[in-house]
């Protein structure tokens, strides 16, 4: 830039070397990664997610151990087929409340910005907004991802570990467990994203949570009520049980394959993304 | 350098930035004057780019700031201090600031250092003061060493001692070479700072001249009066050639004649005077005075007159 020249250096403090002072996408990556890691919010919502997630699922697991362990020995061996294909999956469970909570993060980590009123000064330092908007979601999406994936392998492990005193538990082995537990990493993160995009629309916490949840919570309970002559075109379609197929495999004949349902998900938390990423541009 | 040509911008129904055109050249300090909501802010929010023009263009060092590749060395803002995350420490906050436009973080702490902050640096910025936020807003604009500096109504609810800290800072950076550009509401926080000014009203340009030249422009003395008996006075001061009115508070606001003179004619006529003191001549009285609407300019402001007898010296 030849402005340069224009600003010499304030007397006592240097200025900085030439080469620096670009503002770039891994610029702003670091910036996001200093900005998501330096606030309390993420800790606490990182850790509920993953205490919740382990917590309920380990409980889960623990109930059904101890409904196998009341059975009588005799007939034990009739439904322990049943018990260790649903193993996985109730190990799992605790992801209906972990997408919640990394809900929570993903709106917070766009949401903040508007709320606090530092999104105007992120962008006068940047002012290419598609590169903030695509650094934070990068920076989310990875934190989120990492974190679903130890959320869901150690509420897997925690589960199968109690599972197995009934010898009812699932191996890593098996068709589709592998899937399942990435799986279910996989899906917290795309709920995070989906949650962000909403988050960059509404630009408000509150507002960006109850569309996130509306979407995929109560949307899941409603559709619970339809008629079951229309249940089986709309169920699948409900972002939950096409995002969920990933993780459960027990939903019935009418839901989508595992990586299908994820792509329709994934579908879903694309266009809420690009939603937010068209309101993103237009004004601050 | 910033450049506005014709730059307009329209919310709806209302014009808040009309057909404005001006240049902030660097090595001074340009003053951008006008009440509250006449569109200083707006305008620097659309020199940022923070707001698209309806109209017209705004350049900085001659091309957009949006098109800048180094925009902290391009310019430095200061437009709300409130506009952090108090949930992050002031370290952090100029880290992550920084880090954008890969700025070394050992940059960071230099302008701690300068702001005077690096004993709170790592505490979070939601306990500070309102003149430790300015001070942190101000780190971040110098951040990227820029070439133009602009501050938004900076020593608003400053103390005496953070007033002079700003205004000594100001000049500084200006004599530096840069272009600062500091906007403010109230004449008297120009006076012994800026050395040009930009004045608007309602969206539009005013006045676009040396200081001095301003100064001798408009902003007549005003000498604010309380007495018993304000109608005598008024035709008194009328009939001496002054301008006389009510600024709604139990007092008079006398422009035209010299404390002197009213004393004088008020002592000569028998009428009581229970105050008599000579008023900053403010920015809004100058206003009037350039623009010769002070009753449109006057309609829908109720405290105008709160303005008009700020005091010197602040």
């Amino acid at each position: 830039m030849t402005t340069t020249s224009m600003a010499p250096a304030a007397a006592g403090h240097p200025a900085p070397p030439r080469s620096a002072g670009r503002a770039t996408l891994a610029g702003a990556l670091r910036s996001e990664f200093t900005k998501i890691r330096s606030v309390r919010s993420t800790y606490w919502t990182l850790l509920a997610m993953l205490v919740i997630v382990i917590g309920v699922g380990a409980l889960f697991s623990y109930g059904a151990a101890q409904n196998f362990s009341h059975i009588p020995p005799g007939a034990q061996a009739a439904s322990r087929a049943h018990e260790i294909a649903q193993a996985t999956q109730r190990s799992l469970f605790g992801l209906i409340l972990g997408q919640l909570i990394i809900a929570v993060l993903g709106a917070l980590t766009v949401t903040s910005e508007y709320s606090t009123g530092m999104i105007r000064t992120s962008l006068s330092v940047q002012p290419r907004r598609g590169v903030v908007f695509a650094a934070k979601a990068l920076v989310f999406s990875a934190i989120a991802l990492v974190a679903g994936l130890v959320a869901s392998f150690a509420s897997y492990f925690l589960g199968q570990a109690i599972l197995s005193g009934q010898h009812i538990n699932s191996t890593l082995g098996q068709p589709g467990v592998l899937r399942a537990v990435i799986g279910g990493g996989l899906f917290l993160a795309a709920c995070g994203l989906l949650s962000y995009g909403l988050g960059a629309l509404i630009r408000h916490t509150a507002g960006a949570l109850t569309a996130s949840f509306g979407l995929l919570f109560v949307l899941t309970i409603l559709a619970g009520f339809l008629p079951q002559s229309w249940a089986v075109h709309i169920d699948k379609w409900v972002p939950f049980n096409a995002g969920g197929a990933i993780w459960e495999n027990s939903s019935g004949v009418h839901i989508f394959s595992p990586w299908t349902g994820f792509a329709v998900f994934c579908g879903y938390a694309a266009v809420a993304v690009a939603a937010g990423l068209y309101r993103f541009r237009r004004d601050a | 350098m910033i450049e506005a040509r014709g730059l307009t911008k329209r919310y709806g129904d209302t014009l808040a930035v009309d057909d404005l055109s001006f240049t902030v050249e660097p090595g001074r300090v340009t003053g951008f004057l006008g009440p509250n909501g006449a569109g200083k802010t707006t305008t620097m929010r659309l020199i940022l780019g923070l707001d698209r023009p309806t109209a017209g263009t705004v350049t900085v060092n001659g091309q957009p700031f949006t098109a800048s590749l180094a925009p902290m060395r391009a310019v430095g803002a200061l437009l709300d201090a409130k506009a952090v995350h108090g949930g992050r420490s002031a370290r952090d906050h100029l880290l992550c600031l920084a880090q954008t436009n890969n700025l070394p973080a050992r940059r960071v702490d230099e302008v701690l250092d300068l702001v005077g902050l690096s004993s709170v640096a790592g505490k979070r910025s939601r306990g500070f003061s309102l003149g430790m936020g300015q001070r942190l807003g101000i780190a971040a604009a110098l951040l990227g060493d820029p070439a133009v500096l602009m501050f938004d109504e900076p020593v608003n609810g400053l103390d005496p001692e953070g007033i002079l800290w700003i205004r000594t800072l100001i000049k500084r950076l200006a004599a530096e070479g840069r272009a600062v550009f500091v906007s403010s509401h109230l004449m008297s926080e120009m006076e012994n700072t800026a050395d040009h000014l930009i004045v608007i009203g309602k969206g539009r340009l005013i006045a676009d001249c040396p200081m001095a030249g301003f100064l001798a422009q408009g902003s007549r003395a005003a000498v604010r009066v309380r007495t018993p008996d304000p109608e005598r006075l008024a035709v008194l001061v009328t009939a001496d050639g002054g301008t006389i009115r009510d600024d709604g508070d139990g007092r008079l606001v006398v422009a035209g004649l010299p404390p002197e003179r009213i004393g004088d004619l008020a002592y000569e006529n028998g009428v009581r005077l229970h105050e008599l003191a000579a008023a900053q001549a403010s920015l809004e009285q100058a206003f009037m005075e350039l623009t010769g609407a002070a009753v449109e300019f006057r309609a829908g402001r109720q405290h105008a007159d709160d303005d008009i007898l700020t005091g010197s010296g602040v």
